[in-house]
């Protein structure tokens, strides 16, 4: 078992061995698809490939197996779940622990929150990020305050909602959203946004065991088009820990889940066409999020380039562009830039134009280092 | 290629039969029937493969979904489950509905009843149903009620007078709560909505507890950080109360189902009211709670009023038990909530089928809210003082259990004036020594907002800190307890 053995610090750049595979829509110029630094995981045992679905599923088995009291549901998950993540558990567990709920978004959150209240372990699905609001209530108003206003007698720490977020291409207006800052402005929840199918299993473990309700985001992009060698023993990936992914020094970009790869190929195109050396970061915990290690890249680059697929207005970046600026004043030697979502509903055809492609961060960089 | 399951989940005609049919296990349908598979093309439902697509046509021409094999399959593994599921299936099945030629529109007839053994004058109708407690416990019972109609009328003037900031009383409520609380185990979960002082003192939380929790002193238990009446106590296994609606309901669902799940032979009650019935969260709980047959007992208390909206504008149907059996599929019992003993019965049957046949059950009590909705409502403006009246005269539930104890000579008016008296005593003593104590330490304003502190969290607390430093002489520091701040 490699429970707790993974630290940032282990992080390795390990180009060229284990892979990740990019989509040809991030091919640039008709070149060789950009890896992604894979994080290596110390003394990890024996590998499989997997994808991101994959890994999740995976975790998700090792929650069941050691946890007698951890049960996972939501809409359609009894039968595999219709991103495949949930496939086979319930034939491994039983239906009294993998089971399909009514189709109820609020009341799948409110169950989660009474089975954690009373010692179980509940790993709720959301079926699409986009329809977790009419469970906001019991979200916002209860999981994230039953500990504070219980003066700590009671908890729903052990519950963790998992929900596919994100652009995925054609998803229109409720197939696409990131709706990670809503939740962020929340006190009392941690949302977690995995970027790797090895960092989504080891958040995932991570969220479900940490004592908090914790909202795991997993990029629908890349259920299937992220694939890489995932150790298949018990790992924990530390939450509010974000992860140096590429060293550099002119410029410091973050990013979470599925824009990690987009960043990358911006990056990429920056260091051959400008010869920028661009230091990337992933976020992985938006709350309470690393300001330490996003501060610390700050003080050494000068630069600032946050980007997610959300709006711009009132998204994260607001938050961490805001927070740096406050502690790396001294530092900044130019404007802080966030390439993000347009302040629309995320649009169905005009889907290419919407979001903060490679090109539009290649372009925000330019415009950092030549102020 | 076939699309089979979720998005994108592309298998052929043969893994198909692999996964879901022959692996692993033998599969029979329908006497052996071969399979064709149905080549319909995917439907993009909500960004995912329609289930249409996933059909398989047997030779009868019968089309079976892939996830019914599926199911059957993993039922199969047990032949009990197997049984076991089938016959649920029965129960749901839309072929056993019974057909007609007669174009009807069903319409509301007959109203479910009210389950009542006691009058006014403590006369029990049908003596095979007094729990005939003893004297004892039934002088307990009525002295709860008594304390707690007491402890409300001073509290109520107290929050008057500014002591206290808010307070809402049960008046007209209390058979409901003490009824039902006999009913239950220990260990069996409360969830309530905060018209239920009585069924917590019931069970041991006593009126220094109820008064520290309204005064937000160091000795109540949530830390002084919510509103008065919410409160919350690990010793009697109430989850703390909390003011969002209905939001406990289908808490008290994953409850039970945790209950079930670790073998428990206990259950969860849930109390709302009948405005409360309207949110959407009543009816994910009520369908979550049959559909995953949890043993929860769904308590409705119908006051007639939520705030200054009458019962007759939150709903056209059979009250809210009218819901429960047609509605949820749900065993439901509609009593008077002002009849100790009816409310009793009830409970107590609803708990053994919740924990021995591990379903719900939903009671409704009908009652009337006799005070104000709160000490920031005055319900003179909405509703008669004769109709209050009318509830205090002749459907009054502690009235009720006083001529039953009369008639059997338990209690007498000296008893009453003294213990009238006494319960005063009690509630201002509690209330003095409340009102005296400090607060709770500042720095609770920043824990278990997490289970440790957030580096954030960290850095928030020490800026009000040095804030207080500089201007002690302006914040009420001597209030709270533990203060570390230096004037």
């Amino acid at each position: 078992m490699l429970k707790n053995l993974v630290l940032s610090k282990s992080i390795k750049l390990t180009l060229n061995v284990r892979y990740f595979h990019s989509s040809t829509k991030l091919k640039s110029g008709g070149a060789s698809p950009i890896s992604y630094p894979s994080l290596e995981i110390e003394n990890a045992g024996e590998l499989q490939k997997m994808n991101l679905f994959q890994s999740i599923n995976n975790a998700m088995d090792i929650a069941l197996k050691s946890d007698p009291k951890a049960c996972v549901f939501g809409e359609d998950v009894g039968f595999g779940g219709v991103f495949r993540a949930t496939v086979d558990l319930r034939d491994k567990y039983g239906a009294h622990r993998v089971f399909n709920t009514p189709l109820c978004e609020q009341g799948i959150a409110g169950f989660a929150i009474g089975m954690a209240a009373q010692g179980a372990t509940p790993i709720a699905e959301i079926q699409f990020a986009d329809y977790i609001f009419p469970a906001f209530d019991q979200i916002v108003n209860e999981a994230a305050k039953y500990r504070y206003r219980s003066g700590g007698q009671f908890n729903c720490g052990s519950l963790t909602f998992r929900t596919p977020y994100g652009a995925v291409g054609h998803g229109g207006h409720y197939h696409s959203q990131s709706p990670e800052s809503y939740f962020g402005h929340t006190p009392g929840l941690k949302v977690v946004v995995p970027s790797t199918p090895i960092e989504a299993k080891g958040l995932l473990l991570a969220s479900i065991r940490d004592q908090n309700p914790v909202i795991f985001f997993e990029p629908k992009l890349m259920y299937r088009s992220a694939v890489e060698e995932v150790p298949i023993g018990d790992y924990e990936i530390p939450l509010g820990k974000a992860r140096v992914v590429k060293e550099g020094s002119d410029i410091t970009i973050v990013g979470w889940g599925s824009q990690m790869r987009v960043l990358l190929q911006a990056v990429h195109m920056a260091e051959e066409k400008l010869g920028i050396s661009c230091e990337l970061i992933d976020l992985r915990t938006i709350q309470p999020w690393d300001v330490e290690t996003v501060c610390n890249s700050v003080k050494k680059t000068g630069r600032l380039l946050i980007s997610h697929e959300a709006p711009k207005t009132g998204g994260w970046a607001a938050e961490i562009s805001s927070t740096v600026q406050e502690r790396c004043f001294l530092s900044l030697e130019a404007p802080i830039q966030r390439v993000c979502g347009y302040d629309t509903p995320f649009p169905l055809i005009f889907e290419k134009f919407y979001v903060p492609d490679h090109l539009k961060n290649f372009e925000a960089i330019k415009k950092t280092i030549q102020y | 290629m076939y699309k089979v399951g979720g998005l994108l989940n592309r298998v052929t005609k043969n893994e198909i039969i692999k996964r879901y049919i022959s692996s692993g296990t033998t599969f029979k349908v329908q006497n052996g029937n071969t399979f064709k598979i149905n080549n319909s093309r995917g439907l993009l439902v909500n960004g995912v493969c329609s289930s249409s697509s996933n059909s398989i046509i047997t030779s009868n021409n019968k089309s079976i979904s892939i996830e019914s094999l599926y199911n059957q399959r993993h039922f199969s593994s047990s032949k009990s489950q197997s049984k076991k599921r089938e016959q649920d299936d029965d129960d749901e099945d839309n072929s056993k509905l019974k057909k007609t030629d007669k174009l009807v529109v069903q319409e509301l007839k007959e109203l479910i009843p009210v389950y009542s053994i006691m009058n006014q004058d403590g006369i029990v109708s049908q003596p095979d149903q007094d729990p005939n407690f003893s004297k004892e416990v039934v002088t307990k019972m009525y002295t709860t009620m008594v304390l707690l109609n007491t402890m409300d009328s001073i509290l109520y003037d107290v929050q008057r007078q500014g002591r206290i900031s808010f307070y809402m009383t049960s008046f007209g409520e209390e058979a409901i709560h003490i009824g039902s609380a006999a009913a239950l185990d220990m260990n069996d979960t409360i969830f309530a909505q905060y018209r239920e002082t009585g069924v917590f003192m019931w069970r041991g939380f006593n009126v220094d507890d109820i008064v520290n929790q309204c005064c937000s002193n160091d000795l109540d238990g949530g830390k002084g950080r919510q509103m008065p009446m919410h409160f919350g106590s690990k010793r009697i296994n109430l989850q703390t109360i909390s003011s969002p609606l209905t939001t406990q309901l289908p808490q008290a669902v994953g409850t039970a189902y945790a209950q079930k799940l670790m073998g428990e032979k206990n259950c969860t009650i849930v109390y709302f009211g009948e405005g409360a019935a309207s949110e959407g969260d009543f009816h994910a709980a009520m369908n979550f709670a049959a559909t995953l047959s949890t043993p929860t007992i769904f308590f409705c208390r119908n006051n007639k009023w939520a705030i200054s909206t009458p019962s007759k504008e939150q709903y056209k149907g059979d009250g809210i038990a009218g819901r429960g059996p047609n509605g949820y599929g749900m065993k439901t019992m509609r009593v008077d909530g002002n009849d100790i003993w009816a409310v009793y019965n009830a409970t107590k049957l609803a708990r053994q089928i919740a924990v021995e046949e591990q379903k719900p059950v939903l009671i409704e009590a009908m009652t009337y809210r006799v005070g104000h909705h709160s000490t920031s409502d005055d319900s003179s403006r909405y509703r008669t003082i004769e109709e209050i009246n009318h509830w205090k005269e002749n459907q009054n539930p502690v009235q009720r259990l006083k001529s039953y104890m009369l008639r059997k000579g338990w209690w007498d008016e000296d008893r009453e004036k003294a213990f009238i008296a006494e319960s005063r005593q009690t509630v201002r003593d509690a209330l003095n020594r409340a009102e005296k104590q400090k607060k709770p330490p500042i720095s609770e304003l920043f824990t278990d907002v997490y289970d440790k502190l957030t580096p954030n969290l960290v850095e928030q607390q020490n800026e009000l800190l040095d804030h207080l430093k500089l201007y002690a002489d302006e914040y009420p520091l001597d209030q709270f307890s533990n203060s570390t701040i230096n004037k």
